[in-house]
């Protein structure tokens, strides 16, 4: 599934029932330092314990060490190893987290690649409050069935 | 001037920077993400993407100089600068940067430098208005401590 991240609902409508998730932690892979603080302030604000990392090999070897996280944000284009390849290696790893892919070229052939590189979603960045709310309510879904 | 004229300055300022068409709901997306545990967010988001950006605008203005002119790698800078730019509801930037990436995709290097003389002007611009309301804000903030 693809989406466009550009809509508008406000933090303020979410309410306390629907989202705070403490038991739920995040890995936000980008290398802009911006989106890095933007998405893990917005992950925090939801309850998630959040880590970052600013390239796909640095996130391969987090897991690499035995780290392990619900939900990973994971951006197309980094230096060192882009999205596509962490993703691939991720799942050739045996990772089966929530990995979804953010990115700002709209082109959906570029989405598409990345949806095949073994992504359960992707968006365009910045994530909104909407796609944020409407992930972690899979992520629950997805945990209450196991 | 007293401390509720302060705020009614601060208001008008930051909604004729929406009315203006320089911030988008982006904008107010962070601003919804600041809270008592981040109080300075929104500045440190920006800062941040001055940093950032003014980083990108030394890359774009050496490649844009040199021959044959790299349209790749202009293409690859604009494209984290409009991610950045959208990023914080930099709504001018972000346009002026989609324009740009249009004419790199022709191969057009005088439209991408006329373009690129544009993203400076208005980068510039938003800086001084952002700059000028955070420190209005923070007098307003030590106003109303005293």
């Amino acid at each position: 599934m693809s989406g466009n991240g550009a809509s508008s609902s406000s933090l303020n409508m979410i309410s306390g029932e629907d989202v705070v998730n403490n038991n739920l932690s995040a890995l936000v892979v980008d290398d802009s330092p911006l989106l890095r603080l933007l998405h893990d302030i917005h992950l925090k604000k939801y309850g998630l314990k959040v880590q970052v990392a600013e390239n796909g090999k640095v996130a391969v070897d987090l897991f690499h060490l035995g780290a392990s996280f619900d939900l990973v944000l994971m951006d197309k284009e980094m230096p060192v190893m882009n999205g596509v390849e962490a993703t691939k290696e991720l799942r050739a790893m045996g990772v089966t987290s929530m990995i979804v892919g953010v990115t700002s070229k709209n082109g959906p052939g570029e989405q598409q690649a990345f949806m095949e590189a073994g992504l359960d979603y992707c968006f365009e960045k910045p994530l909104t409050p909407e796609i944020i709310s409407f992930l972690l309510e899979e992520l629950n879904k997805h945990n209450n069935k196991n | 001037m007293d401390r509720y004229g302060m705020q009614n300055q601060i208001a008008c300022i930051r909604r004729s920077l929406f009315d203006q068409g320089y911030l988008d709901e982006q904008f107010i997306q962070l601003e919804e993400l600041q809270d008592d545990a981040n109080p300075n967010f929104v500045q440190e988001i920006v800062t941040l993407f001055y940093t950032d950006s003014t980083r990108l605008i030394q890359n774009i203005e050496l490649t844009l100089t040199s021959r044959p002119t790299n349209f790749s790698k202009l293409d690859d800078y604009m494209h984290q600068f409009k991610g950045s730019s959208s990023s914080i509801g930099a709504k001018k930037v972000t346009s002026e940067c989609a324009v740009f990436r249009q004419y790199c995709a022709a191969g057009n290097a005088e439209a991408c430098i006329r373009s690129f003389q544009h993203i400076k002007q208005e980068h510039a611009i938003l800086r001084k208005k952002l700059e000028f309301y955070f420190q209005m804000m923070g007098q307003a903030a030590v106003a109303q401590t005293t």
